[in-house]
């Protein structure tokens, strides 16, 4: 992280205790906050901080939590370079980046009207594979219809 | 290999050797080489939708290996018009018989009923998705009219798509089922009715060689196979491009002077007018004799999840 960036990760308060999600991209920030399942503690948001790699980004900074496993999962799909850091007594702990898993079971809604999982009470399950362009790409297990990542809606 | 207990569900489910497997068992079917069942075995037919040609196809397969058939034709004499889910029916049904064909309108449908039944599931059309003893038939019309496809070090076929690509299911499956196999492919369509990226995508990470153009004129010369399909007036935005582009998709007689004389044009039928019937005369026509393939792919295809090859 080059010294510009550090300081613009800082335009967010830091935390005490807890977890910043970091190189988020700035469109998929709100959509980061909405995957935290519980949302008791303070949660600071930065959208639209310059970042050396990504141009512009989103920070999250939750205080006094880590992430579920099938937190971590989801931020992976919408945000495949996100950077985790566990914060204790304002010092960063342990640092990774997130991996997008294989296959991801109901966490992602299918967007095709006529697929099956959208009528029936389904659990859906996509394939994740890395597009050419670094991005996602996901393939419904039912209709097998393939979305981009930009497409797709977190259940 | 062994079938037996297996779902037929999507071609994307299948490798080259599990293909070429189903294909020599439906040539065995052919020449009527195919044992019969010996323990009395039930087939139940699940059209949520109807579908009269494939139906009655499965159901002679199914009786001429020996085996008997219960179901229903449409949608309006089940107990899903009362609300119950499909997960649901096919929980009942499955006690009812050793192998399950299912078509329905919805996509996924079948994958979904696979999960549901601990019989074999064969899926015959998911709406928009796959059909893919269609898939299997089509393959099987390649081999005999190009005996030598599939086989080790053959030059690839050269097998061209005409029509609507963008929602022609058979098309897409079709497609991917060729990618296993040295092939050349020729996607011949209206731009807005051009193979959808995903389905290109699959495509070029297994090293096919695609082209795309307008004009069958520019291409059919080259070909050893072409594959047509309807070109559905409601898919146009536009009617006026429609009539506009329709002619250009009209396989007519005086197009095949110049071609391979083992060109073989085949079609899923029925047509409605995109090969006119003076092609029918001519000995590069296989799309009649392609339908009558439907019978013996899917007595391979029951024999196999069935266990009796
Ligand atoms: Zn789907």
């Amino acid at each position: 992280m080059s010294k510009k960036e550090q300081h613009t990760t800082l335009q967010v308060p830091a935390i005490e205790h807890g977890t910043v999600i970091d190189h988020i991209p700035s469109h998929a920030t709100l959509t980061v906050v909405k995957i935290l399942s519980v949302l008791e503690d303070l949660v600071t948001i930065g959208i639209n901080l310059s970042s050396h790699v990504m141009g512009r980004k989103g920070v999250v900074k939750i205080a006094n939590r880590k992430l579920s496993p099938d937190e971590v999962a989801k931020i992976a799909i919408i945000a495949p370079r996100a950077t985790l850091s566990i914060i204790e007594s304002y010092e960063v702990v342990k640092k990774y980046t997130v991996t997008p898993p294989d296959v991801v079971e109901g966490i992602v809604r299918c967007v095709n009207p006529s697929c099956i999982t959208n009528h029936e009470t389904v659990r859906t399950r996509f394939s994740v594979a890395k597009a050419e362009d670094g991005g996602l790409r996901l393939r419904c297990a039912y209709c097998e219809r393939a979305y981009d990542q930009e497409e797709i809606e977190i259940v | 290999m062994s079938f037996a207990g297996s779902d037929v569900i999507s071609v994307a489910d299948f490798s080259r050797e599990q293909i070429l497997h189903i294909l020599a068992a439906a040539e065995k079917a052919e020449r009527g080489q195919l044992p019969m069942f010996t323990s009395r075995k039930v087939m139940a037919v699940l059209f949520f939708e109807p579908s009269t040609r494939t139906r009655l196809s499965f159901e002679s397969a199914m009786q001429r290996l020996g085996g008997t058939v219960i179901g229903f034709a449409d949608a309006s004499s089940t107990s899903t018009r009362k609300g119950e889910s499909l997960f649901d029916t096919i929980r009942m049904v499955e006690n009812y018989a050793d192998v399950l064909v299912i078509r329905h309108p919805l996509e996924g449908s079948a994958r979904l009923a696979a999960e549901a039944a601990s019989p074999p599931v064969i899926n015959g059309g998911d709406g928009a998705n796959q059909h893919p003893t269609q898939t299997f038939l089509d393959l099987f019309a390649i081999r005999k009219t190009h005996p030598r496809f599939g086989a080790a070090g053959e030059p690839p076929l050269r097998i061209g798509f005409l029509g609507d690509l963008k929602y022609g299911r058979t098309v897409h499956s079709l497609s991917i089922a060729l990618s296993h196999f040295p092939c050349e492919l020729v996607f011949i369509s209206p731009p807005s009715l051009a193979l959808p990226r995903h389905i290109k995508e699959i495509l070029t990470d297994r090293g096919v060689a695609c082209v795309e153009g307008e004009r069958v004129e520019q291409h059919i010369d080259s070909l050893d196979i072409l594959y047509v399909v309807r070109l559905q007036k409601e898919r146009f935005a536009d009617q006026l491009e429609y009539e506009r582009v329709r002619g250009a998709y009209v396989l007519q007689a005086g197009m095949l002077a110049r071609v391979k004389p083992n060109l073989r044009i085949l079609h899923p039928l029925p047509r409605v007018g995109e090969i006119t019937t003076d092609v029918d005369r001519t000995p590069h026509a296989y799309y009649f004799a392609q339908a009558g393939l439907g019978v013996p792919v899917r007595q391979a295809i029951l024999a196999l999840v069935l266990g009796l090859v």
